[in-house]
Formats: C-alpha cells, structure tokens, sequence
C-alpha cells in the first residue's frame, strides 16, 4: 500500500501540470502556426514548421503598439498616484490605534466587496462632467481609485511588520519625525514599497473593464480593448496574430510575478493573516 | 518681569486644579497628538476624496432615476428601483447563475489548490516546475486568459475536442455556445485563473504547521487521511476561512474572464449578475436601476459573508471549548 502513494502522487502532479501549463502551451504554440495549419482539422501541439510571421503581423497592424503605449503610461502613472497617496495612508493607518485605524482597515476590506459598477458609474459621472470620458487621463483616475484600497492594504501590513521600537530610538537619539522617517522606516519598507508598485502596475496593465467603458475612440484603446477587438467584428478572427498579440500582451505581468513571487506572496499573506 | 505672564496667561482659564502635576507630561502628548493630526488629515484626506467618496455616490444613486443621457437631470425615487427590482425577473436568472459560478468556482478552486498545495508541501521532483506553472495563471491578463481558453474550446481546430474523438468520444461539441455545456466550461477557466493564489497561500500555511503535530499524530498511529483531517485541516482553518471568504467575493464581482469568453451568452447561460448590471448601465442607459442591482448584490455579498464567517467563528469556538 505504502509504496502506491508515492506513484500516485506523481500521477496527480502531472495532471496539475497538464491543466495548468497545456492552455498556455497551445497559446504560443498557436502564436508560431501559419494560418493554413491554424484552419487546418489536423490538431497538433507542435507546429509544423515555425512561422514568426504572426508576430511581425501583430505588431504591425491594429494597433497594437499604440495600445501597449497607452496601456504603458495608463499602468506607470497609475502606479506612481497610487503609491504617492498610499504611503502617508497606510503609515499613519498602521501607526494609529483605536477608532480611526479599525474604520480605515474596515474601509478597506468593505470596498473590496463593492462591484465594479458600483465604483465605476459615480466615476464616469464625474469624469464625463469635465469630459474625461474616453481619455487615458480619465482612466488613469479611475485605476488609482480602484487599486488605492488593496494598495493601502498591503502597504500598511509591511509597515506594521517594522518594530515601533526602532522608531522610537531613532527619536530617542534626537532624529526628527522626517529624519527617523526617511532613514530608518523608508528603507526598511522598500521591499514593500516595491511589491505595491507592482502590484499595482500589474492591476492597471491586466485592467479590462474600466477601459471598456471608458474608451471610444481606438486611439485610447489599452491593449485590453485592442485584444479584445481582434476577437470581435471583422467576422473570422486571425487566429495567429491574435495569439502573438495575447503571448506579447502577458509577458509584462509575468516578468513581474516570476520576480515578486516569493514577497508578493509575503505581503499578501502578511495582510491576510494579521487581520 | 512681563514675559512670564503672558507665558502664563492662559493658565489662569485652563481648569488647571484639575491636572495639577502631570502637567508636561500632557502637554507632550497633546503636542504628539496634534503632530499625528497634522499627518493624519492630509494623508487620509485623499482616501477619503478618491475611495470613500465614489462609493457612497454610487450607492445613492441606487436611489435615483439617474439615465446615461446628455443633460442628465435626475430625481431622488426612493425606494422604487429597488420595488422594479423585486419583479425583474431577467436579474434573478442572472443572480442565480452568479451564485452557481461563484460557489462552485470557490469551492473546486479551494479543492484543487488544496492537493496542489499538498503535492508542493510534500518532497516530490518537478517542484519548481510546477510552482511556476501555479504561478501564471495569476499573472495573466483576463483578456488572454479568455482568447487563450477560447481556442482550447474550439470546436473544430480546438485541441479538447481533438482529444475526445482521438479516444472515442463525441468530437463535436460547442462548448461555449452549447447551452448545456456553456456554464460548465466557463467555470473551469474561473478554477484555472484563480488557483494560484489559493495554491500559494495554502501552501503558506502548510508550511506554518510544526511536523511535530504530524509526528505526534503519526506515532498515535493516525493514517495519512486521519492526519489530514485531524491536524492539517484545523490548523489551516482561519487560512481557508479567509481565502475563500477573498474568492468568493472576487469570483461574484468577476466581468472581464467571461465577458470576453461568452459575452453572457449563449441566450444568457453565462449572463453573470456583473454583466448584466454593465449592459443594464451602458447598453439600455439606465444607471440609477443598475446602480440598485448593484446595491442589491453588496448587500447580498455582505449577508452571505457574515453568516459564513460566524459559523466558521463559532465552529472554532466550539472545538477549541472542547
């Protein structure tokens, strides 16, 4: 019986690698294939003879790289909004006790359960009394609004990870409020500061319905919406280019999640745990 | 001779038999307090302006006639939109097929990670490999999750129904667009997308757990299943309550993974409650109404959450009052 577990467990391991990592497989795969092979019945994991063409085919038409431009500057201003309003917050809500701090931690966790639409329509109402509507400044707004909670909840975990203590002796030994601030809390809380960043750029650069609603003309477009509009109208789909577009479209985020796993994780968890 | 007193002039008006010796001690703290005030206001004045505020505006406009037209002018209605709610019977259907996504996404998401994680916690080959691949679904753009999932369900050059005919099974199904097998498909791609972070955090806590409750239980001669449910699965049990409590609400909320892979149909099969709130607001206009379904799915969220929460709370105040 004892020695079954063992190939059992490599039986189920492989079926998690099969579920897992297939989808992808046949995204590039499909991304490599000629158009002939892709309308083809015969269905085969491997192409038959590589094809970089969709590639240079997706870069070139439909906008792609104004997109990815747009989603670029949207995702990096964002980001930078986002941490220049989270910082102040999450310290002084992870320094606070009582009444203001379980509001402001109470806050947090009620708006990650309010739906998207209950966000976006006062957002559009605003945006579109001082014409906002279809502009990546508008969309900027609106992803700095919806990424500031989580943001805020992470970061204030990292900064109740850093002992009050050294602050303390930090002012003990005569430093000012900024000076104990910038030299001891700052750089402890880097890593932080770093994990939020990408979080957050990730958030802006995945973003799809906000986009959605926001943007009419397909100069605005993020390569979301770019995305999506391959699949959509123009009857049948270039099924190569929009597979080279989709592997192109993932490889931010995943450069950044194969970076950030392990303290990605950490802070997650650190939030998550503390409560 | 004058400095002093008017230094001192205050004093006088201030209760001061009151505090009579902790008197610097106070004024420290006052000025603390007035130094945390100064950083408080301004750093959370803008949470307030960006986060706080749009909510509670889209909240009350659930109370509105509010339409998505030029010159808007809307009228507080009460409680009417809520009343039409009751009666609409196209968001039922929609809450209903949220509610099966969302619980059964949760709950064979939670399945899944949990012997995934395991598999991870106990020394096999082929870790790293599979903790990279547990990893991307995470990363991945909604959008390509769903182009990509859209051509495995192909149904002519799709890659799943090549399988099934290669083994003998009926080759031909739509999946996306069969009525039968629309809901089903799309929920496994919501398991796809959301195990990672289930994974990685139940993994966490496996690795939380001290191997010498394993050996303890081992040596009283519990077999691997009897381990499993008597030491790993308590000590897991705020991680799952929380992480399930996390998915549930973001698999409930979800839009762009199906609005992508089925827009909501086929004739609504897939039309969850999001979807529907969006059209509702940006196809037929109507912005006051959707703002209502969406009041009505928060508080609904909210009502489920608590229950589930107090159970789990009470359950532990049960086994540890044992």
């Amino acid at each position: 019986m004892r020695h079954l577990v063992r190939p059992a467990q490599y039986v189920a391991l492989c079926f998690y690698i099969v579920f897992l990592g297939f989808p992808l497989l046949w995204l590039i795969s499909a991304s490599l294939k000629s158009s002939g092979e892709l309308n083809s019945l015969t269905v085969s994991l491997i192409p038959q003879d590589v094809e970089w063409g969709n590639y240079s085919a997706a870069l070139e038409r439909q906008g792609l790289v104004r997109s990815a431009w747009n989603s670029a500057i949207v995702a990096l201003v964002s980001t930078a909004l986002v941490l220049l309003i989270a910082l102040p917050g999450a310290y002084v809500l992870a320094r606070l006790k009582g009444l203001v701090r379980g509001m402001g931690v109470g806050w947090i966790l009620v708006s990650q359960v309010f739906p998207v639409i209950l966000i976006i329509l006062p957002l559009f109402l605003i945006l579109r009394t001082i014409g906002l509507t279809d502009s990546l400044v508008g969309l900027t707004l609106v992803h700095t609004t919806y990424t500031l909670p989580f943001a805020l909840w992470m970061l204030q975990g990292y900064v109740s990870s850093i002992p009050i203590e050294l602050e303390e002796a930090g002012s003990m030994d005569g430093a000012s409020r900024l000076t104990v601030l910038r030299q001891i809390v700052f750089p402890l809380l880097m890593p932080g500061v770093v994990a939020t960043a990408m979080f957050s750029f990730v958030s802006s650069w995945n973003e799809f319905f906000f986009a959605l609603v926001l943007l009419q003309s397909p100069e605005n477009y993020t390569l979301p919406i770019t995305l999506k509009m391959f699949i959509g109208g123009e009857g049948k789909v270039a099924l190569g280019p929009l597979a080279a577009g989709a592997v192109l479209a993932a490889i931010p985020s995943i450069v950044f999640f194969s970076i950030m796993q392990k303290r990605l994780t950490g802070g997650l968890l650190s939030g998550a745990v503390k409560g | 001779m004058t400095a002093p007193t008017v230094e001192a002039g205050p004093r006088p008006t201030a209760p001061a038999p009151q505090r009579p010796k902790p008197r610097r001690t106070g004024g420290m703290a006052r000025s603390k307090r007035r130094e945390a005030i100064a950083l408080v206001i301004p750093s959370l004045l803008p949470i307030l302006v960006l986060s706080v505020a749009p909510l509670l505006v889209g909240v009350g406009l659930a109370f509105t006639d509010a339409r998505l037209v030029r010159n808007p002018e809307y009228a507080f209605v009460g409680m009417d939109n809520f009343v039409r709610l009751a009666d609409n019977s196209f968001f039922w259907d929609s809450f209903r097929i949220g509610m099966i996504w969302a619980v059964s996404v949760t709950l064979l998401q939670l399945v899944a990670a949990m012997g995934l994680a395991l598999l991870l916690n106990s020394d096999l080959k082929l870790q790293g490999l599979t903790r990279v691949l547990a990893l991307i679904p995470w990363a991945m753009p909604p959008v390509v999750v769903a182009i990509m999932w859209r051509m495995i369900y192909s149904p002519n050059a799709g890659p799943l129904n090549a399988f099934l005919g290669s083994v003998g099974l009926p080759d031909d199904i739509n999946w996306l667009a069969d009525f039968s097998t629309a809901l089903p498909a799309v929920i496994v791609v919501g398991i796809w997308v959301g195990m990672p972070q289930t994974t990685v955090t139940l993994l966490a806590g496996l690795q939380q757990i001290p191997d010498e409750l394993h050996e303890a239980a081992a040596i009283d001669g519990a077999n691997a299943w009897r381990r499993f449910t008597a030491v790993t699965l308590p000590s897991l049990r705020p991680i799952i309550t929380s992480i399930t409590s996390l998915n549930f609400i973001w698999n409930f909320n979800s839009f762009s993974l199906v609005y992508v892979l089925t827009e909501g149909g086929p004739g609504g099969r897939t039309m969850l409650p999001m979807l529907y709130t969006y059209l509702e607001a940006f196809k037929n206009r109507n912005i006051g109404y959707a703002a209502a379904m969406g009041v009505v799915l928060v508080v609904v969220v909210v009502l489920l959450l608590a229950i589930y929460l107090w159970s789990q709370f009470r359950q532990d105040r049960d086994s540890t009052g044992k």
